[in-house]
């Protein structure tokens, strides 16, 4: 996207110096400068990039879809001012607070919603945005290959606590996630 | 009469008072331009400082410089100022000043209205630049989500400065739009058909027509979260049947719009000086308006590619990504139309053509980067970062501020009558261009490492520290830019020589006057048959001020100019335009003494408020001026047309059906929010909770026929002449009281409104209709006064016609409305 996007930008630029740097040529026919201009650079040129942008984008965008699936576990994210609270599908009455326990290797659903205003669950290194809405639950499919800890924060503007509104999630093997929801169980 | 004698009668006649007593009263659209430019500029100013207090802020890593209650303040007032004070008045004020004048006429539609607007716009800004000094400003973002901006987490009396402050302001932006709608459809010179306008003009239209479309959803937004906070109705509260994403829709229905509204005068712009500095005329006019107009409609398809984050189907997200994309082909087509330009003709490198090419590079970049975002999992991870900010600045300042600038340098000779002698502008442009892609393109970078937009402080290890301070500085170097545009603009207007009279060789009429321009800008309203009359025929502007065109001889004191049919150009009337007058400022202080009413929370001012406005604006109607003639009137070249009040449709005709256009998109929101509402809320609408009334429905539904019917025998026995239509406006009348009746006795019985949103919805739906009945009234009230008083003040045909626009609206709204809200039981 980003190679495109430079390649359309220079090719703009050109055409601007271009234009201050040559001689006009004095017979062109407006009606041949349209079709070239117009037809061609406006609207056959936009059309044909985006139809590829777009299905590229809809494909990846595909993939990133929650499906079904026998070892999905389910999380669930509940956002309030600025705290994020966490429960667990695998376990009843376990909540953390603030650090978000997963397994690594499985497909993990984590069901977000806000007891207050709207805030937005991010882990950059796992998946995209998804908002925490009041009275409305959200689903986002993350999996992690390697175990490990990656940080998250809230990422819809939610008062003046937002800028420190940060979670951790840590990514367990499976022995570290059995133990994790045995601890639980205890 | 001879030129120097003909401009002594008509300023005579046009002009404005002297002093401070021609500010307040003055009607004429060339002062009140100016005003507004003046204005908005001054608000671009102290967003701009607030922008300066943002990037001092992050300058650094952990920064202590305000805190962040503070600062939340500040980068909500940043966003509200620029794009409801300085952005859309700058385009107001640039189109009040040009159109008549690109169009060939003397002034816009509604003299008066353009004054009510500007003062609306200033009235509302003064609040909310108080509610800044006082430290009560918004703080919950320009886009005020609630639940963060109901009163639950934001009790204080900011969101209301916002709500209130701002609505006031879009009322001025809704006069504008209705004034430049009318103004360009029908206030045009002779033989200007469609075809024939200046692109300007196309753009300016096009822009009119979305701000009427788009601002009536965030009127209705900010109308129902003010009664959410003020009085609890729960229209965006989850637990209560309601839904915070309500808000998100209406506000993203105008939001998204708004862009498009902001930067379609800027493409007018480029559209109209690029082809002058290319000694050439554009290519392509006729796509380049259907590329205007398609951008139009497809900006109302894409509000949600703001909400991909918020949980939208997954149908929904590649429907509207495909959407956004698409608006890269109509812009494309105006890019490529204007390069396509520039190798037809010979560019010279000007003033203006300079800030044209900061537009090329700064704007193809946000475009690009605007495609990006479209795609939906990009935008998954860049949604609310530093790299949204970067995309949407390099859209807004790339796509309006520089193509803004270009216009400025275009027009200065025009607007001051002088040369430029300081060399200043090139030193400021290069200053900003520099400062303001170093600020942004950094901003990119920091958003895709993950810095967050509207964080008050980030912590020294995250490493964004260097990139924050060198955007932080270019920032400053592009402030230092904008001061010395703002002290070269001063030095010309105070110091500059005499300049010649169209000195960049256009083909336009604004540059067939004498500059600084007159208050009548034409001395006879010329006859066009080119798209750019004055290349055709350089002798153009001395033939008009010989008076060889219409209206060459001024007759007594009156004002006046000309209508055209819409399409063709011909034409059609004679409009004589009211005078100077105190009467828009003292209607704009009542109304913000109403909207003030609102704020501070004391309601029995806003009833008294609202008794002055419907006397005041009675009395505006009323003072209409009036030829003491009747009948056909010489126009000049042995034309002789009608008087236009005394056409079928009137330019107020015209002017009401705009505004009735407006309304009824705020009507529409309505119904979206209601219907959006049930299909979200469990148990919608709850059972019984408003049982048929078949007495109010049939009372509402008969009253509603008969309020139509008497109107059209009103207005048969009008166009007869006799015998008076008493008849006709009795059974309106009794009709509209019918309405009123019905809609009063389903008001009653709405129950508790505080306990679920469906109560409050169906409350404001027949409030609304009721408020609509009694605007009726009014009207037809004013309609008989008329018929008694007879004689001079006799209803004519476009009297009737423009009280039937208000009494059918009416009698629809309360039968539908009516229809909703009695039979939703049935919905479940």
């Amino acid at each position: 996207m980003l190679a495109g996007s430079a390649a359309i930008f220079t090719l703009v630029m050109l055409l601007l110096l271009i234009a201050y740097r040559r001689t006009p040529a004095p017979h062109q026919s407006e009606h041949r400068q349209e079709r070239f201009w117009l037809y061609g650079l406006g609207l056959a040129f936009p059309l044909a990039t985006l139809a590829a942008l777009l299905i590229y984008g809809l494909v990846v965008g595909e993939t990133l879809l929650p499906k079904s699936g026998d070892d999905v576990v389910t999380v669930r994210a509940e956002a309030r001012q600025w705290s994020w609270s966490f429960g667990y599908a695998d376990a009843a009455g376990l909540r953390t607070q603030g650090v978000l326990h997963i397994p690594a290797g499985r497909p993990v659903d984590v069901e977000i919603t806000s007891l207050d205003v709207v805030h937005s669950f991010w882990a950059p290194r796992l998946a995209g945005k998804l908002d925490a809405i009041p009275g409305q639950v959200n689903v986002l499919r993350i999996e992690v290959a390697e175990p490990g800890e990656y940080q998250g924060v809230d990422a819809e503007f939610s008062g003046p606590g937002y800028s420190g509104d940060a979670f951790t999630v840590i990514a367990h093997d499976p022995a570290g996630w059995g133990a994790f929801l045995g601890r639980a169980k205890e | 009469m001879n030129a120097l004698a003909r401009h002594r009668a008509l300023s005579r006649i046009w002009s404005s008072q002297p002093g401070w007593r021609g500010v307040i009263s003055t009607v004429n659209h060339s002062d009140i331009g100016r005003m507004f430019l003046l204005v908005a500029t001054l608000f671009f100013l102290i967003g701009g400082v607030l922008a300066m207090l943002i990037r001092t802020q992050l300058a650094t890593a952990r920064s202590a410089f305000v805190a962040p209650a503070i600062y939340d303040q500040i980068f909500t007032m940043h966003g509200t100022v620029m794009m409801f004070l300085f952005a859309i008045p700058l385009f107001e004020g640039a189109a009040v000043y040009l159109l008549p004048k690109l169009l060939g006429t003397r002034d816009l539609a509604f003299p008066r209205l353009t004054a009510y607007g500007f003062w609306c716009y200033v009235f509302g800004g003064l609040m909310l630049v108080f509610a800044l000094l006082a430290g009560l400003a918004p703080d919950s973002g320009w886009f005020m989500y609630p639940p963060l901006s109901s009163s639950a987490h934001s009790p204080g009396v900011n969101a209301d400065f916002w709500l209130i402050g701002v609505t006031f302001v879009e009322v001025s932006a809704i006069a504008a739009a209705v004034e430049i709608c009318v103004s360009i459809l029908k206030f045009r010179a002779p033989g200007m058909s469609l075809d024939l306008m200046p692109i300007f003009a196309w753009y300016a239209l096009v822009t009119a027509l979305m701000i009427l479309m788009g601002f009536p959803p965030l009127i209705l937004g900010s109308i129902l979260l003010e009664l959410e906070r003020a009085f609890g109705f729960p229209f965006f509260e989850s637990a209560l049947g309601g839904s915070p994403l309500l808000w998100q829709h209406l506000f993203w229905l105008f939001g998204h719009p708004e862009v498009y509204i902001i930067f379609l005068p800027a493409a007018g712009v480029i559209s109209t000086v690029l082809p002058v500095m290319a000694r050439t005329t554009l290519l392509g006019y006729r796509w380049v308006v259907a590329a205007a107009v398609a951008l139009a409609f497809l900006s109302f398809g894409l509000w949600v590619h703001h909400m991909f984050a918020t949980g939208i189907p997954h149908m929904g997200l590649a429907f509207f990504s495909a959407a956004s994309t698409l608006v890269a082909v109509p812009t494309g087509i105006q890019i490529f139309a204007w390069l396509g330009t520039l190798w037809k003709g010979q560019p010279r490198l000007t003033l203006p053509m300079l800030y044209i090419i900061g537009f090329f590079f700064t704007f193809v970049i946000g475009g690009l980067t605007g495609v990006m975002v479209a795609i939906v999992p990009f935008d998954w991870q860049a949604h609310d970062t530093a790299f949204i900010t970067a995309h949407l600045h390099y859209v807004l300042f790339g796509g309006f501020v520089f193509p803004m600038l270009a216009g400025l340098y275009y027009w200065l000779p025009q607007l001051t009558g002088r040369k430029r002698f300081f060399r200043i502008g090139e030193m400021a442009f290069w200053l900003i261009f520099m400062g303001f892609n170093g600020a942004f393109l950094a901003m990119h970078w920091v958003g895709l490492l993950g810095q967050r937009r509207r964080i008050a402080w980030y912590p020294e290890n995250a490493g964004w520290t260097e990139i924050n301070l060198m955007s932080s500085i270019s920032a400053f170097v592009m402030a230092i830019g904008v001061a010395m545009v703002v002290f070269d603009i001063a030095l010309h207007a105070l110091l500059a020589i005499r300049g010649s009279r169209n000195p960049w060789g256009a083909g336009t009429l604004e540059w067939a006057m004498p500059t600084p321009p007159a208050a009548y800008n034409f001395a006879s309203i010329p006859i066009v048959g080119d798209r750019e009359p004055l290349a055709r025929d350089p002798e153009l502007a001395n033939k008009i001020a010989r008076g060889e065109y219409f209206l060459g001889a001024p007759r007594g004191e009156l004002r006046e100019t000309l209508t055209v049919d819409a399409a063709g150009g011909r034409p059609e009337a004679l409009v004589i335009f009211p005078g100077n007058s105190t009467l828009p400022i003292t209607l704009a202080a009542f109304t913000g003494a109403g909207f003030l009413g609102a704020l501070i929370r004391v309601y029995w001012v806003i009833p008294l408020a609202l008794l002055f406005v419907v006397g005041l604006s009675l009395r505006w109607g009323w003072s209409q001026r009036e030829a003491t003639h009747t009948g056909l009137q010489n126009v000049g070249r042995a034309t002789l047309l009608p008087q236009a009040i005394e056409t079928d449709r009137s330019p107020g005709w015209w002017g009401s059906a705009f505004l009735l256009g407006a309304d009824a998109v705020l009507y529409g929101s309505l119904f979206f929010g209601y219907a959006f509402l049930w299909t979200v809320g469990p148990n919608w609408p709850p059972p019984q909770w408003l049982s048929l009334s078949v007495l109010e429905l049939a009372l509402g539904l008969i009253g509603a026929a008969v309020e139509v019917i008497g109107i059209l025998l009103a207005g048969r026995a009008v166009s007869r002449s006799s015998p008076p239509p008493s008849l006709g406006i009795l059974l309106t009348l009794a009709g509209a009281a019918m309405t009123i009746a019905a809609l009063a006795m389903t008001l009653t019985r709405a129950g508790q409104l505080t306990d679920y949103a469906y109560g409050a919805t169906i409350f404001v739906m027949i409030a609304y209709a009721l408020i609509h009945a009694a605007i009726a009234a009014i009207t037809i009230c004013s309609l008989a006064y008329r018929t008694l008083r007879g004689g001079a003040a006799r209803p004519r045909t476009s009297n009737v016609n423009i009280v039937r626009l208000w009494t059918d609206y009416a009698a629809f709204v309360a039968a539908t409305s009516l229809i909703a809200t009695q039979f939703s039981s049935y919905l479940r």
